[in-house]
C-alpha cells in the first residue's frame, strides 16, 4: 500500500505547514509571546487617572529600554482610578521603591507606553508592589484645550498667567512631574 | 416582471433552505464519519496539499504587491516603517481569507463538485445506495470536512508567505529598515486580528465546502450538469465568500 | 425467516412521477429460486420499478413486499439491513472508479464486516473466479471493457451472498461474446448459489433462453406474464408486436404530430 503511505506523509506535511504559519503568525507578528516562552517576571501594579488608548501588551521601559509590559487594565469602582499590572522580566529587580510610573506617547501619535523613572530609596520593588507615584496619559484634547483657555486667559488678566501651571491635571507631586518628565526629555 | 423577482426570491429562498438542511445532514453525519479518518485525510490532501503550489504563489505574489503599493502610499505620508504593520493587518484579517477562499473554490471546490457530480452521473452513489453503504457518510462528509479543515491552514499560509513577500520588496527592494517592519508589526497587530483571520478563513471554509458538496451531489447525472455544477459552484462561492466577508468584518469591529 | 415463495410480492401499486402515473394497479409476485425477467417497450419504467423494489424510491399507494419485510413500513436503517440481502448489477457497472477491481468487490465486506483481510482477500478471490477475471484483480476500472466493468460489479454483487440479485439492462452494449458469458453467469450464479434473480432487459431473444417467467410491462401494467414459451405464442397485439419486434402495433411509430401535409404546405406559404 504505498500509495497510502505517501499520502500520509503529504497529509501530514500540509497540516505541520500548516500549524506552524499558525504559529509563526501568532508568535512572530504579535506583541504576544506564548506564556511558556517568556522569561521569569514579578508583577507590580500602578493607579492612573487617566490610561489614554494604553493596551494590554505596551512596553513598559525605563531610560528608554524595554524592561516590560503591560499585562493587565483593570478599573477601581472605589477611586475611579486605572489599575495597571506592569510583567517586569525577572532581571530588572532594582528598581527603587520610590520610582514613579508615566504614560508617555511613542513618537507624535504612536501608541502609549508607560516610562519609569528611578527615584533616590535604597529598598526596591518586588512582586505585587505598588508604584506610588503616577503620571496620567497626555491626551492632546485637553492639552489643546487649556492652551486655549490660557490663551484667552492671560490675555485678560497678565497675572493670573502664572496661575496656569497650576491648572495642570492633579496628580500627587504634580508640580514636581512635568518639570522631571521634561528633563527626561 | 415584479412577479419574476419575486419568483426568482422564493427560488432563492428555497435553495437556502436546502443547503441548509444538507448542512445540517452533513453535520450529523460527521461523529460517525470521523471514525474513517483515513477517509478525511486522504481528502484533506485532496483540497489542501494539492493547493499549496497555488496558493504559496498567489501568497507571494500579493504580498509583493502589497509591498510595493504599501510603500507607495505609505512614503507620501513619511511612513514607510509601517510597511510591516500594513501589510501583515492587510493579510491576517483580509487578503489571507478571502484569496484563499477564492482560490480555494476555483480549484478545490471544482474538483469537488465534480468529482460527486461524476459519481451522481455513473451510478457510483445508487450503487453505493444499494450496497446499503451511506454515501453521505462514505463519500461527502470526509469530502467536507477535508475542505474546512484545509482552508484556515491554507490561509494561515498564504498570509505568511505574503507578509514575506512584502518584506521582500518592502526591505530588500525599497530599502525599509528591516527592524522596523517587524517591529511596529508586532507592536501594532494583535491576537484578535489573528482571531479574526482563523474565524474567517473557518467560516469560508464551510461554505466553500458547502456549496461544493451539494453542487456535486444533487448534480443532474449528464455531462452538462456536471458542468453546469463546476460552474455554479465557483460563482456562487465566490458571492457568499465576499458577503460574508463584510458580514464578519462588521461583527469585530 | 419468512418462507413465502414470492420474495417480491407488488398488490395494486401506485406511482406517479410529476403527475404523470407511471403504474397503475401493478401487481407482480416474483417466485423464489427462479429467474424472472422484466420486460417491455423503452419507458414503461422498468428501471423505477427496481428502484421501488430497493427501495429508492417509495410507491404513492399499494404494497410492496420484499422478503416479507413491508417496504413503507420500514425505517432507513432497516432498508439498508434489507439491502445487504440484496445485489445489484448497475447497466454500467457502476464501480467506483478510485478502486482497483479488487478493492471494489472487497468494499462491501470492508464496509459492512469486521473480517480479517485473509478471509476478505479469499472471498474476493472467489467471487472473481466466478465471474472469470481472478486475474484482473489488480486493474483500475477505467482499464476495464464495458463487459469486464459489468462482470466485475456482479462479482461486488454476490460477494455478500445475497438472496435476490436484480440485473438493470445487463445486455445493453455487449458484444456476442460478452453477453454469451454474462447470460451463462446469470443461470449458473442462480442455481448454484440457490438465489432469485430479476433481470430487466428489452432483449427477447437473449433473456428468453434463461428467464424461467417472464413480465411483460407496457402502459403501466402487466399485459402478460408467464413462461418464454407462453409469451411468444401470446395472441394479444402488444406481445406481439414486442416479441416479434414490430414497428408498429400498440406502441405508434409516429411520434403525435399534427397532419404531414398541412405542416409542409403552411411551411412554403410563409412570406
Amino acid at each position: 500500500m504505498g500509495k497510502s503511505r505517501t499520502l500520509n506523509l503529504g497529509t501530514g506535511a500540509f497540516v505541520l505547514l500548516g500549524f506552524a504559519a499558525l504559529f509563526f503568525l501568532t508568535t512572530q507578528t504579535t506583541s504576544r509571546g506564548l506564556p511558556f516562552m517568556s522569561p521569569p517576571h514579578y508583577d507590580l501594579t500602578a493607579k492612573f487617572d487617566n490610561i489614554g488608548d494604553l493596551k494590554v501588551g505596551s512596553p513598559v521601559s525605563m531610560s528608554g529600554v524595554e524592561i516590560g509590559r503591560v499585562s493587565k487594565i483593570d478599573f477601581d469602582e472605589a477611586d475611579f482610578k486605572a489599575v495597571v499590572v506592569l510583567r517586569i522580566n525577572a532581571r530588572y529587580s532594582q528598581i527603587p521603591t520610590d520610582s514613579d510610573a508615566s504614560i508617555y506617547t511613542q513618537g507624535l501619535l504612536g501608541g502609549k507606553f508607560i516610562g519609569l523613572t528611578a527615584g533616590g530609596a535604597d529598598t526596591y520593588l518586588k512582586d505585587k508592589d505598588q508604584i506610588d507615584f503616577t503620571q496620567s496619559a497626555f491626551v492632546l484634547e485637553s492639552l489643546i484645550g487649556q492652551v486655549l483657555a490660557n490663551f484667552t486667559k492671560s490675555k485678560a488678566e497678565a497675572p493670573a498667567a502664572e496661575a496656569a501651571p497650576a491648572a495642570a491635571p492633579a496628580d500627587s507631586k504634580a508640580a514636581a512631574k512635568p518639570k522631571a518628565a521634561e528633563k527626561a526629555k | 416582471m415584479l412577479r419574476e423577482l419575486w419568483d426568482s426570491l422564493n427560488d432563492a429562498l428555497e435553495a437556502l433552505g436546502a443547503v441548509i438542511q444538507f448542512l445540517l445532514r452533513l453535520i450529523v453525519n460527521t461523529p460517525r464519519a470521523l471514525m474513517r479518518f483515513d477517509l478525511i485525510s486522504q481528502q484533506i490532501f485532496n483540497s489542501g496539499a494539492l493547493s499549496l503550489v497555488i496558493i504559496m504563489l498567489s501568497g507571494l505574489f500579493v504580498g509583493m504587491v502589497l509591498g510595493v503599493q504599501g510603500y507607495e502610499l505609505l512614503q507620501r505620508f513619511g511612513s514607510e516603517e509601517a510597511l510591516g504593520e500594513a501589510a501583515a493587518i492587510g493579510l491576517v484579517k483580509e487578503l489571507g481569507p478571502v484569496v484563499t477562499a477564492l482560490l480555494f473554490a476555483g480549484r478545490a471546490g471544482t474538483a469537488l463538485a465534480s468529482e460527486l457530480g461524476l459519481m451522481r452521473a455513473t451510478d457510483q452513489i445508487s450503487a453505493m445506495e444499494m450496497m446499503a453503504v451511506d454515501p453521505i457518510q462514505r463519500v461527502v462528509v470526509p469530502r467536507f470536512l477535508g475542505g474546512v479543515i484545509a482552508m484556515p491552514l491554507l490561509a494561515a499560509i498564504f498570509s505568511v508567505i505574503g507578509i514575506y513577500g512584502a518584506q521582500l520588496v518592502g526591505v530588500q527592494f525599497m530599502g525599509v529598515d528591516a527592524g522596523s517592519f517587524w517591529s511596529q508589526m508586532r507592536a501594532s497587530v494583535a491576537l484578535s486580528d489573528i482571531n479574526e483571520g482563523i474565524v474567517k478563513s473557518l467560516i469560508f471554509g464551510v461554505a466553500c465546502s458547502l456549496i461544493a458538496v451539494y453542487q456535486g451531489y444533487y448534480a443532474t447525472p449528464t455531462a452538462e450538469g456536471v458542468g453546469r455544477a463546476t460552474t455554479y459552484t465557483v460563482v456562487t462561492s465566490a458571492v457568499v465568500i465576499l458577503f460574508l466577508d463584510y458580514l464578519i468584518t462588521a461583527a469585530f469591529l | 425467516m419468512n418462507q413465502s415463495s414470492a420474495i417480491v410480492d407488488i398488490q395494486n401499486l401506485d406511482y406517479s412521477v410529476s403527475n404523470r402515473p407511471v403504474f397503475v394497479g401493478l401487481d407482480i409476485r416474483i417466485q423464489r429460486g427462479l429467474i424472472t425477467a422484466v420486460m417491455g417497450p423503452s419507458g414503461t419504467g422498468k428501471t423505477t420499478l427496481l428502484r421501488l423494489i430497493t427501495g429508492q424510491v417509495m410507491a404513492d399507494s399499494g404494497s410492496i413486499e420484499v422478503a416479507g419485510e413491508n417496504l413503507r413500513a420500514l425505517s432507513r436503517a432497516n432498508l439498508y439491513v434489507l439491502r445487504r440481502r440484496m445485489g445489484m448489477l448497475f447497466q454500467n457497472g457502476a464501480l467506483l472508479t478510485d478502486l482497483s477491481v479488487f478493492e471494489n468487490v472487497a468494499f462491501p465486506l470492508r464496509e459492512h464486516t469486521d473480517l480479517p483481510e485473509r478471509l476478505i482477500r479469499q472471498l474476493v478471490l472467489t467471487k472473481l473466479q466466478a465471474v472469470g477475471l481472478r486475474g484482473a484483480a489488480e486493474l483500475m476500472p477505467a482499464e476495464l471493457s464495458g463487459g469486464m466493468a459489468r462482470r466485475v460489479a456482479l462479482a461486488r454483487a454476490i460477494v455478500m451472498d445475497p438472496e435476490l440479485l436484480i440485473y438493470d439492462e445487463p445486455f445493453v452494449g455487449l458484444d456476442p461474446i460478452s453477453l454469451g458469458v454474462i447470460l451463462r453467469l446469470i443461470r449458473r450464479l442462480n442455481d448454484t448459489l440457490g438465489i432469485t434473480s430479476i433481470v430487466v432487459s428489452h432483449d427477447v431473444k437473449e433473456i428468453s433462453a434463461v428467464a424461467d417467467q417472464v413480465f411483460l410491462l407496457s402502459g403501466g401494467k402487466v399485459v402478460a406474464h408467464g413462461t418464454p414459451p407462453e409469451l411468444k405464442f401470446d395472441t394479444s397485439e402488444t406481445v406481439k408486436q414486442f416479441v416479434g419486434g414490430l414497428a408498429d402495433g400498440p406502441v405508434q411509430f409516429h411520434f403525435p404530430a399534427p397532419d404531414y401535409f398541412g405542416e409542409l404546405l403552411s411551411r412554403s406559404e410563409d412570406p
